[in-house]
């Protein structure tokens, strides 16, 4: 018997769909592969250039010579600080404005310019949050430039993030459980708290994680409000730990990966890219933290 | 003495669109109102009237009054004090996330009772019930929502007796329970009477004629009529009701 009497071999109609759908495989697949490529090219690349600097030492040793020796202890505690500090403001505020905003806002015009503002205030560029940070905060209401008005203005910049992700979180709890809520007599605040809260936790807690690590990484929104190439640091004691006043000026991991490539000469490669490293490290740990939290989640989903 | 449910004159409007139409009917004191009509006629949001949960629904307007035991409900200065007095079970079945033990207790946690052995007793017996306890009883910590539909709905039935409310209201509660445990549940109901006034709410005509005192007919957001169950289903006043209450259209 030969294939074409066969009556289950494919038309030739069959064959073309099967041959597109080969294609369409393929395709999409190698861009997705595609991807990974620069990813993995730019940490390798870091990493090697990076090797040399890389010690416990260089984590815990001052920055000397603006830069081009010691290590990297001053920007990496003001980060941690700087970043503390924005959580502190940002994560109650837009958490709470969340929680308004979904479950207590009637649907009416304000509500709905306060979301637009919302959106809008994401779509900001960080270097003019920069400028209004310098504006409101030292022109106008006369703060010093320093560790708090930089997290200030971080926070204004990251709390449309913190709004919209609560927001999500909040409305991916059913309705009828708020309604089974409140027939049973249920206070709206006493739903929230029950019921919608212990389940929209771990998208809150997503969205305020990412906010860290975005925090972390901006440089122009600090660049003007305070954080500078270098300050004197405690060579020992409780200052050690916690070397800046809260209007002190500090020293920023980002700020300082910006400064020692563009504006110190003759810095050799280890050193840029040693500081390059942590940062990425540490966001990229801040983010994996997120997944973890997300995917844990996941696994305890109730309904 | 005043009837225990009554509604004067009331008129419910989401927008344009009127869902009830100038209702007057009551229900007397441990009797069962019956409700029937076709879907869409306005019986659900007849009944979020009573408790109140209708102000949650920003564009309904309500006018005429509802009145449980001669107080209108909307002078009452406590919305929540009057949520506990009626159990409300809507069609859809709703576990919370919540253990099984934990949906039952969720109220009477709210109301302060925080006391195991009297907390224990609260969820036995809402359970026995609403015929749940003998398929739940070895499995109080499973989760609420993990529950089969008809398990659901029986939850929920539970859920709404936890506070022992004065008036109980069920939104077609057999939609999604089998005809053998709905006649477990019925027989409940009729003990139950004998501490609650029961709003029932039905599609099943056979159900409004086994379990009512009095039969109201709703049709297109109006009280065709209302009377004791014999003379509805023998000799309804207005044609359409014999017709509705004998299957013919609907």
């Amino acid at each position: 018997m030969n294939a074409s009497s066969n009556p289950f071999s494919p038309a030739a109609y069959e064959l073309k769909k099967q041959r597109g759908m080969k294609i369409a495989h393929w395709t999409t697949g190698a861009i997705a592969v595609a991807l990974l490529l620069p990813v993995a090219w730019l940490l390798w690349m870091i990493t090697v250039r990076a090797w040399p600097a890389l010690s416990w030492d260089y984590i815990t040793t001052d920055v000397r010579s603006m830069g081009a020796e010691g290590g990297i202890w001053g920007p990496l505690i003001g980060t941690f600080y700087l970043t503390l500090m924005c959580l502190i403001i940002v994560a109650p505020i837009g958490v709470l404005a969340g929680i308004y905003i979904n479950e207590y806002a009637p649907d009416n015009a304000l509500t709905r310019s306060i979301m637009v503002a919302v959106t809008s205030l994401a779509g900001v560029p960080s270097i003019v949050h920069a400028l209004f940070g310098l504006g409101a905060f030292v022109a106008t209401m006369h703060m010093k430039t320093g560790m708090l008005t930089a997290a200030m203005t971080l926070s204004v910049m990251t709390l449309p993030v913190i709004i919209t992700s609560t927001k999500e979180a909040l409305s991916a709890v059913p309705k009828n459980f708020r309604e089974a809520c409140w027939n049973l007599g249920a206070s709206k605040w006493q739903t929230i708290r029950t019921i919608v809260l212990p389940n929209s936790f771990g998208g809150i807690l997503t969205g305020v994680i990412l906010v860290i690590a975005r925090a972390a990484g901006e440089t122009a929104p600090i660049m003007f409000l305070g954080a500078v190439l270098w300050v004197p640091i405690a060579k020992s004691g409780a200052e050690r730990l916690a070397p800046y006043g809260i209007n002190d000026q500090f020293m920023a991991l980002s700020n300082h990966l910006n400064l020692i490539c563009k504006d110190i000469p003759g810095m050799s490669d280890q050193m840029m890219f040693g500081s390059a490293f942590i940062l990425l490290v540490l966001i990229l740990s801040i983010n994996g933290a997120a997944s973890v939290v997300r995917s844990r989640l996941r696994r305890r989903k109730r309904w | 003495m005043p009837a225990h449910l009554e509604f004067l004159d009331l008129t419910v409007r989401y927008g344009k669109k009127k869902a009830l139409d100038e209702i007057t009917m009551s229900a007397a004191r441990n009797t069962v109102l019956a409700i029937v009509g076709p879907a869409n006629s306005g019986k659900s949001t007849l009944l979020k009237t009573i408790n109140r949960t209708i102000d949650f629904i920003t564009i309904a307007k309500v006018e005429g009054e509802v009145r449980i035991s001669g107080e209108e409900v909307r002078s009452m200065p406590n919305v929540y004090a009057l949520r506990r007095r009626i159990g409300m079970v809507f069609p859809l079945p709703v576990g919370l996330p919540l253990s099984v033990y934990d949906n039952v207790a969720y109220a009477p946690r709210r109301q302060g009772i925080h006391d195991k052995a009297q907390l224990d007793e609260i969820v036995e017996r809402c359970l026995r019930d609403s015929v749940l306890w003998d398929e739940v009883k070895d499995r109080l910590d499973l989760l609420g929502t993990r529950l089969s539909g008809g398990q659901q709905q029986r939850l929920t039935l539970a859920r709404a007796l936890s506070l022992d409310p004065e008036i109980l209201c069920l939104d077609e509660f057999s939609i999604a329970i089998d005809p053998v445990t709905t006649m477990k549940i019925e027989e409940v109901l009729t003990r139950l009477k004998e501490k609650m006034t029961i709003v029932l709410v039905t599609n099943l005509t056979q159900q409004a004629r086994r379990m009512g005192d009095k039969v109201a007919f709703i049709n297109d957001s109006q009280l065709v009529e209302w009377g004791d169950t014999n003379q509805m289903f023998n000799a309804p006043v207005k044609e359409i009701t014999g017709r509705y209450l004998n299957g013919e259209f609907g």
